[in-house]
């Protein structure tokens, strides 16, 4: 995806058409046509926002609200029944517990695993690289779903599935972080290297001591993403996890909106709550190195 | 330790960096660095990801192939390998299931209208965003873009209840304007429809981040000598940014239509797949065929096709849209 938006070519601008007038709109014009994005644009974040709105202001409401006509924006009686039931009668803590296992687990091998490959991509020399790279291209265009059923009957065979080794090693590396950290690392000066190779520093001495701390910035991306893109996954873990114990948020949410508890509005939206807020948390602190990334990279987490 | 010694041919072709930091080129002059051990280095740095592509999708993508022809089933789970090969009996069976039909249909409906739409939100939200306003940029960016970092399941199950037919908010709000809404994901014409409308409205904030970046690497200079030569605002739309988009334009073609074309947690969450098979998409089908019915030997044969779609539309809009430019 590298050769995507920075080289541009400039087409030639049309001359041909009406004779020149003067550049610029009226100002009047300019403050009108303002005035109308603005309305669009804050038009367009209240249906944004709306739905998000909608649900936490639904996770505090009794159920009987819900099934009152016509259906109210706020609660009438403020309660977090809805959350005890998720925490209690349900076994949201390990849902949580498993989701940030898994998240946790795969993004701490993606910023050490793929690093290792950006680098080599970048700084090293040896036969097969080439391979490589395209090796690592093919991957990002390789839908997840075609490997869905024999992933799963792969794990099975290995006992792995309704494991956390299960839900967790097929991501450990993936091609997103090769090629942001191979971005960063092509950049470096090769003196840097040369100078500690000089003063007899092995090839891993070198990534670890002098690229991987330079790479801080693209790491924390390639963190965020990797984390919020392994939260939100739902059809491996959906497939990989059949007991309960073992079900990450999304697929516990998912499973009991659309069984036992499907008409449970209050509960389901305090499920949501529960699988959103953090990760809401996180992007609004964390906003610039997210969509600086995904500017860059073009990859979804 | 010349900065770039481009004089000295070095092996490797794809490698930019290639010969930079060596003054002697070829490989292995310089002492402790033989090419076996420079080999060994950079496979050793690959080596983590290289197992994990091999074990758990290199070996996977050719197994399905295999699986693909086979009639693999729950009993099989126990002992792969005992399995017996049906040839291409799957093909011929998908070739003959109406249902797989229904899918297929499901899914191109959804992705035809549903990646134009979510493109062209993004296009007009980032072109405001970048030369219509002045402020509140970041409030607008960071808003239209939360919907896209949220849990796809959670949106869902969220908008599952916002279109609900007597308690939802959209019908709520019509209804205080005198408008009694349908039940949108109850109807067998509108439950598609619903759905594209929910997923523009998530992965527009995608296409608006990616086109902001294109749209800011736009010379400024290009809209004056456009406005000098009495270009009108459409003129220079047509004219300048369009045509300098195009690359940014095929990147997000083909990420947003590789993604819908495995719409599957809407469809899941939302519908189950109904009313009457109308949201039934390829990844869902695969889904219910290898996980609800046990035909993994079936659901790998979708699971290839769907694979050759992807493969296909991507390359063709690769094709097309670079020949265009």
């Amino acid at each position: 995806m590298s050769a995507l938006p920075t080289a541009q070519r400039v087409p030639p601008v049309p001359t041909t058409g009406p004779a020149p007038r003067a550049a610029g709109s009226p100002a009047g014009e300019g403050r009108g046509r303002r005035a109308l994005l603005y309305v669009l644009l804050v038009v367009g974040l209240v249906l944004v926002v709306g739905p998000f709105a909608w649900m936490v202001l639904g996770s505090f409401k009794p159920q009987a609200e819900f099934l009152r006509l016509p259906p109210t924006w706020l609660p009438e009686t403020w309660t977090l029944d809805n959350y005890r039931r998720l925490f209690q009668n349900l076994d949201f803590p390990r849902f949580f517990l498993n989701s940030a296992v898994v998240a946790t687990a795969v993004t701490v091998g993606n910023l050490i695993f793929a690093p290792m490959l950006g680098w080599a991509l970048a700084k090293l020399q040896f036969r097969g690289k080439r391979f490589l790279l395209l090796l690592v291209l093919a991957t990002l265009m390789l839908p997840a779903s075609a490997t869905l059923i024999p992933l799963y009957v792969l794990m099975s065979a290995l006992n792995l599935v309704n494991t956390y080794p299960g839900l967790i090693l097929p991501f450990l590396a993936g091609p997103l972080g090769v090629f942001l950290t191979r971005q960063l690392f092509i950049s470096l000066p090769d003196e840097l290297l040369e100078a500690a190779r000089i003063d007899g520093a092995g090839e891993f001495g070198i990534f670890f001591r002098i690229g991987m701390p330079l790479a801080a910035p693209v790491l924390a991306t390639l963190g965020i993403l990797t984390f919020l893109g392994s939260w939100n996954s739902f059809i491996y873990p959906l497939v990989m996890t059949q007991e309960p114990q073992m079900y990450t948020l999304p697929v516990a949410l998912a499973t009991f909106a659309t069984g036992q508890y499907q008409a449970d509005h209050g509960m389901l939206m305090a499920g949501s709550v529960v699988l959103v807020v953090p990760v809401l948390i996180v992007f609004v602190l964390m906003q610039r190195w997210i969509t600086e990334g995904v500017a860059t990279t073009g990859l979804k987490g | 330790m010349a900065g770039r010694d481009v004089a000295v041919g070095v092996p490797q072709a794809g490698g930019r960096t290639g010969g930079k930091h060596r003054a002697d080129g070829r490989l292995g002059v310089r002492p402790g660095g033989s090419t076996l051990k420079r080999d060994l280095t950079g496979w050793a740095f690959a080596l983590p990801f290289v197992l994990i592509f091999a074990i758990f999708l290199l070996g996977p993508v050719i197994a399905s192939m295999v699986l693909s022809l086979t009639n693999f089933g729950l009993r099989d789970l126990r002992n792969p390998l005992g399995v017996s090969f049906t040839g291409l009996s799957n093909y011929a069976a998908l070739l003959a299931d109406a249902r797989f039909w229904t899918s297929l249909f499901n899914t191109a409906y959804f992705v035809v209208i549903g990646v134009p739409l979510t493109l062209v939100l993004g296009l007009g939200a980032a072109m405001a965003l970048d030369r219509g306003i002045d402020r509140f940029r970041t409030l607008f960016r960071v808003g239209y873009y939360l919907p896209v970092v949220t849990s796809i399941v959670a949106i869902a199950v969220v908008w599952r209840f916002v279109l609900n037919p007597d308690l939802g908010l959209v019908n709520m709000t019509l209804a205080q304007i005198g408008i009694h809404g349908p039940d949108w994901l109850g109807n067998p014409a509108l439950a598609m429809p619903s759905i594209i409308a929910m997923a523009s409205w998530r992965n527009l904030g995608f296409a608006m981040i990616v086109f902001l970046a294109g749209l800011q690497g736009i010379p400024r200079s290009l809209y004056e000598a456009a406005a000098i030569d009495g270009a009108n605002r459409w003129q220079s739309f047509r004219n300048v940014t369009l045509p300098l988009l195009r690359p940014t334009m095929l990147f997000i073609v083909v990420i947003t239509t590789i993604g819908y074309l495995q719409l599957f947690e809407e469809p899941f969450v939302m519908t189950g797949g109904g009313p009457l098979d109308r949201t039934l998409s390829i990844s869902m089908y695969m889904y219910q065929q290898g996980f609800t019915f046990f035909h993994q030997g079936y659901a790998a044969a979708i699971a290839w096709v769907l694979f050759l779609i992807v493969a296909a539309v991507a390359f063709i809009q690769f094709r097309v849209l670079r020949s265009e430019a």
